[in-house]
């Protein structure tokens, strides 16, 4: 483009003080941003991306200091400006959108009371004037009925159209550069689609430029049109979508690529990058992915890499000069459970209903059914995926199958075992035979105890024989952690590492069944893939079964024999993985398979569009839970729960147009 | 040598016993690297460490005064050895003439003569209204008053330079230990040591001059029946540190057991304990306080044989206080506790615990209770203050400790007549007021530095 870019970013360091020092999150970036241009940040936790973008719009927290560098939009320089002349750039000029949309709106505010703010600041309009372009704002981002929602409170609306109202808040002020940072990656899958639609549309109507802050490389294919990666604080490679993804040139972008699960890699391991990011206090002196680096030479480790220009407009920041970092990756010793013996775990009609009381004297007025007739069977030695976006009970099944939940009805059959109602000698027997792996490895270790207490709790609790010691330090190996590790707390771990300890501590007392809840989901894409090859090789060793409960597609298609949809309570589809991934059904799976993004330039692929979002499972829709949002709905639909339908011997669709 | 009786009061084995606990939770501490590095935090806190010195300065005065003996009465040798009903403590014995040189009524601080005027018989003069001469308040001047002021300033001067030398003595000791004078003038310690020496400095350049004024004149007058008001300061310390400390003792377990229950198995059980905390929180503080230490004084009162001396019926009285302080103000203890509870325990670490088949009795102990520790320290800091200006509104209201304690409540409750006299008698007053003032302003820094470094979001 010959006009000047809409925002360059120039040499741009910033730093938090800790104690006197200035650790720099962001050393010396520069990247620019033209008008209508969509440029993506992209990188792990802990980069420095979130800290640009508090950066260009000043908005860094207490310790935060800038310490060098310059911002430029439209021709000014933001850096330099005062306080309240920046006032008219944020929210007028150019706006935010943040990644938690249940916290970044007032909960005591109505939406109209929070969009009128930004009018009222930045385009000086209030009252009828005011209200009508609130609503037109609302019916721009595809909120329906707009004037009942602009005097409702957040707690009113769901997540996505939360994310909704944020979009229409950062619109109010018409900016010409819009910073999205994580703008989906709270939100269900179909509703990260809608949402990704909608800000592509907007900014192709507007020509808006963007800065869109992401980890997901699918997200980066779908929207950007180009791409920075970021690693410890500086960019390394900058490039357009089809240089990006037709020729990465920095091993670590290659990585990146690499530790991806996909179905194309089920038989092997996923290539994983080794260590972690550097902390800040102790970035190395040379470039600072040489200690992770396959490629790394010795004057990698001296003298940090200059900006070379692989091709026109691809430049990367890496002595290294060949084109394919990595070599491929090795088949793993993986056991395909070929014919499924008699099942490990069945689960009959299991049905979780919560009450939901009220009144004085907290008279039971209904019921949320999170779990409402679920049907299940797992073999020895596989894994079953159980898919679904977030609320329709999945997480549920998990807990009520180790009755860490009591069920309402149903049955519960662990190794010919019944456990629904069973007395306390029953379970201890079965608590042996199941455990459980849970979503977030920060919350799943209690910080007060050494890590071989942690491990050893089970061993102690169920009476496993042999000596604890030594248990845990066979665990630690086979998990690999060093054997040091049970002498220290969890805080002096990485989140990989901790989900590795909660892995031990499961695996402590030898169970034949693992329910892994989302495993990977509070992780970065180099540590998911280790978590997964760890638990890919542990059941190759050991015969065990795994219950996967998650919404990545990505880590179904790699890991699962097996996979159960759910969707309010319901399985709506089950089969093998390569039946329901292949020929899915049900709309449903057919719509969520078409809204996963992926990391391809031809990524964009067909989509169903699903409207709306799941419905309360305390008032599910009469008839089929899923035709208030199905594209194929009929009449028949409306009146009746349609019955599973057997497509193969193995895969079953409850969908009448299946049958 | 005078024989001695040991007497062991009720509150001083408490006191001891606390003592030891502290320290040995203070051992344990530092073999757990998580708290440490929390107490390291509070060690690095320059208005922590600062209070914490004059917070220790009068547990010291509060320990030495509770260690109480009976001395022996003189009598005739070979008669059996009677022991006087009055119980010293080793406070008593150091401060020997504030407690013992008593004027006849008020005096002003550092006066010659009494505050009245008095009608005194002069031989050859006949009879006089005058403020007579005080027994020991400069006595040693003799008839020359007019020296008052000169010796005043000199003793004052003197007893600040020794001030000055000890404090000298302790910098250079502390230069020492943490390697150059450079190091503690511009913080680069671990511990805040230049905070400590400011205060120890501040603390040496008034308590000198204090002491070396103390033995000579009343530094803060008399009350009404003559007595120092200097020595009753001292003697409120320990009361205020037991009323502070002891209460504590009795509501932690009951807030601390009643939370995490409640919080943890809900139900039923949760229902009962915050009715029973919410029906003993709508009740007024003061009636349910005054109504149980009226009826305890009926009690004292029906029993003097259960009491050898004065000072074990005043003592009991006093832990009374404590118990029914604590029955009383264990109520947010208990409700912060209960929240934290219910927040940990739908914690994946608790679930993966209970998947285990672990026991809720060990969940709670392993789990649970290491995890809302630090609440418990910060709440206990932070009531200390509390219940310290407590005792003193109770005693005003003239339900708190026994009259003949002495206690800061008593004395502003004494102050009270004295207020409203003509002229003014404001030193009491005022003496108590700065004394307890001090006491909880440090307190409270002290907790906040406290909870700066335990809050989990602070850090």
């Amino acid at each position: 483009m010959a006009d000047t870019p809409l925002l360059t970013v120039n040499d741009l360091r910033l730093g938090f003080l800790a104690g006197e020092r200035l650790l720099y999150a962001v050393d010396g970036i520069s990247f620019a941003i033209a008008r209508g241009e969509t440029f993506a940040l992209l990188g792990e936790s802990g980069c420095g991306k979130s800290a640009t973008a508090q950066g260009i719009l000043r908005l860094l927290p207490a310790a935060g200091r800038i310490a060098g560098g310059s911002v430029r939009f439209a021709g000014s320089e933001l850096l330099a400006l005062p306080e309240a002349e920046m006032r008219a750039y944020r929210g007028g000029r150019m706006a935010m959108i943040f990644q938690e949309p249940a916290t970044s709106l007032n909960p005591v505010l109505t939406v109209g009371r929070q969009i009128g703010e930004v009018l009222e600041r930045h385009r000086g309009l209030a009252g009828a004037a005011a209200r009508q372009r609130m609503l037109e704002l609302l019916r721009q981002v595809g909120i329906a009925d707009p004037e009942r929602r602009l005097d409702e409170y957040p707690f009113q609306l769901s997540g996505g159209m939360k994310q909704r109202v944020m979009i229409a808040i950062a619109l109010a002020g018409e900016p010409e550069l819009l910073i999205a940072d994580e703008p989906t990656t709270a939100l269900d899958v179909t509703v990260q689609a809608q949402i990704l639609d909608l800000l592509a549309g907007l900014q192709a109507a507007r020509g808006m430029g963007m800065l869109l802050i992401t980890h997901d490389l699918g997200v980066v294919a779908r929207m950007a049109q180009r791409i920075g990666v970021m690693y410890a604080g500086e960019l390394v490679e900058v490039a357009s979508r089809a240089d990006f993804f037709t020729t990465p040139r920095h091993p670590y972008t290659q990585a990146l690529f690499a530790a991806l699960p996909e179905v194309s890699r089920r038989g092997t391991a996923l290539t994983t990058i080794p260590g972690q990011v550097p902390a800040l206090a102790a970035m190395p002196a040379g470039c600072r992915f040489a200690g992770r680096c396959p490629q790394v030479m010795p004057v990698c480790r001296e003298q940090s890499p200059d900006w070379r220009e692989a091709a026109p407009g691809h430049a990367v920041r890496c002595h290294w000069q060949g084109s394919a970092a990595l070599a491929d990756p090795a088949p793993v010793a993986v056991a395909e459970a070929t014919t499924p013996a008699a099942p490990l775990l069945e689960l009959a009609d299991l049905k979780v209903h919560f009450p939901i009381r009220q009144g004085i004297l907290q008279r039971v007025v209904g019921h949320v059914r999170a779990v409402d007739g679920v049907s299940l069977a797992i073999a020895p030695g596989r894994t079953l995926a159980l898919v679904g976006e977030s609320g329709c009970g999945k997480t549920t099944v998990g807990k009520a199958l180790l009755q860490l939940i009591a069920p309402t009805a149903g049955s519960v059959t662990l190794a010919g075992r019944q456990l629904v109602g069973a007395d306390r000698r029953a379970l201890r027997a079965a608590r042996q035979q199941a455990q459980m792996i849970f979503q977030d490895p920060f919350a799943s270790l209690n910080p007060r105890l050494r890590i071989g207490e942690i491990i050893a709790e089970g061993i102690a609790a169920l009476g496993v024989a042999g000596d604890p010691a030594a248990l845990v330090a066979a665990l630690l190996q086979q998990v690999g952690l060093p054997a040091d590790a049970a002498q220290r707390f969890p805080h002096e771990f990485s989140g990989g590492q901790r989900q590795r300890i909660a892995i031990a501590r499961a695996l402590a007392v030898q169970p034949q069944l693992l329910v892994c809840d989302e495993p990977t989901s509070a992780l970065d894409v180099s540590v998911q893939a280790q978590i997964l090859n760890l638990l890919k090789t542990l059941q190759a060793e050991l015969g065990v079964a795994y219950l996967f409960i998650t919404h990545n597609f990505a880590v179904v298609e790699y890991l699962a024999h097996d996979i159960a949809v759910m969707y309010l309570g319901r399985i709506v589809e089950q089969g093998r993985a390569e039946e329901v991934l292949g020929r899915p059904r049900h709309p449903y799976t057919q719509a969520l398979l078409s809204a996963v993004p992926v990391p391809r330039l031809d990524g964009a692929g067909q989509r169903i569009a699903l409207a709306g979002e799941a419905p309360s499972p305390a008032k599910p829709p009469g008839g089929c839970h899923f035709h208030p949002r199905c594209p194929r709905a009929s009449e028949i639909c409306r009146q009746r729960y349609p019955d599973s339908v057997a497509v193969s011997a193995t895969h079953t669709v409850a969908c009448v147009l299946a049958a | 040598m005078m024989g001695l009786q040991i007497v062991v009061l009720w509150s001083d084995l408490l006191v001891w016993l606390l003592l030891i606990t502290g320290v040995a939770v203070g051992v344990l501490i530092a073999r757990t690297p998580l708290l440490l590095a929390a107490w390291r935090r509070v060690g690095r806190s320059r208005a922590g460490m600062a209070s914490a010195t004059v917070l220790l300065v009068f547990l010291i005065v509060g320990l030495l005064d509770s260690l109480h003996y009976r001395p022996a009465l003189p009598g005739a040798p070979g008669d059996k050895t009677q022991y006087s009903i009055e119980v010293l403590s080793l406070l008593d014995a150091l401060a020997g003439p504030l407690r013992t040189e008593n004027e006849k009524t008020y005096s002003a601080p550092l006066a010659t003569r009494l505050y009245a005027k008095e009608t005194v018989e002069r031989p050859g003069v006949g009879t006089l209204r005058e403020f007579p001469r005080l027994k020991f308040g400069g006595a040693h001047l003799g008839d020359n008053e007019a020296a008052a002021n000169a010796d005043i300033a000199g003793r004052a001067a003197g007893g600040a330079a020794l001030g000055l030398l000890f404090w000298l003595a302790l910098a250079a000791a502390s230069a020492a230990a943490v390697g150059g004078w450079r190091k503690l003038v511009r913080g680069e310690t671990v511990f805040a040591w230049n905070a400590v020496l400011l205060t120890l400095l501040v603390l040496c350049l008034t308590l000198g001059p204090l002491f070396a004024l103390a033995g000579h004149y009343h530094v803060f007058g008399t009350d009404k029946v003559g007595q120092d008001v200097l020595y009753q300061i001292l003697k409120s310390v320990r009361t205020a540190l037991i009323i502070g400390l002891v209460t504590t003792l009795v509501m932690l377990p009951m807030a601390v057991l009643l939370g995490i229950v409640a919080g943890y198995f809900r139900g039923w059980i949760d229902d009962l304990i915050q009715y029973v905390y919410t029906v003993l929180n709508s009740i007024p503080g003061v009636l349910l306080i005054a109504a149980a230490v009226l009826m305890m004084q009926v009690v004292i009162d029906t029993h003097p044989q259960w009491f050898a001396t004065a000072a074990e019926r005043a003592d009991l009285r006093l832990l009374a206080l404590c118990f029914i302080l604590g029955i009383t103000s264990w109520t947010g203890l208990c409700r912060l506790l209960r929240g934290e509870t219910l927040k940990l325990r739908e914690l994946e670490y608790i679930q993966a615990a209970q998947a285990f088949g672990v026991s809720s009795g060990r969940i709670i102990l392993r789990h649970i209770l290491p995890n809302v520790m630090h609440i418990v320290i910060i709440a206990l800091v932070m009531d200390f203050s509390g219940l310290v200006l407590a005792e003193a509104v109770l005693s005003y209201v003239g339900i708190g400790v026994d009259p003949t304690m002495t206690s800061f409540g008593t004395m502003i409750n004494n102050a009270r007549m004295e207020l409203g006299r003509e002229p003014v008698v404001w030193w009491s007053l005022i003496a108590a007021f700065v004394a307890m003032f001090v006491l909880v302003l440090a307190a409270n820094l002290f907790a906040d530095a406290v909870r700066d470094a335990f809050d989990p979001r602070a850090a």
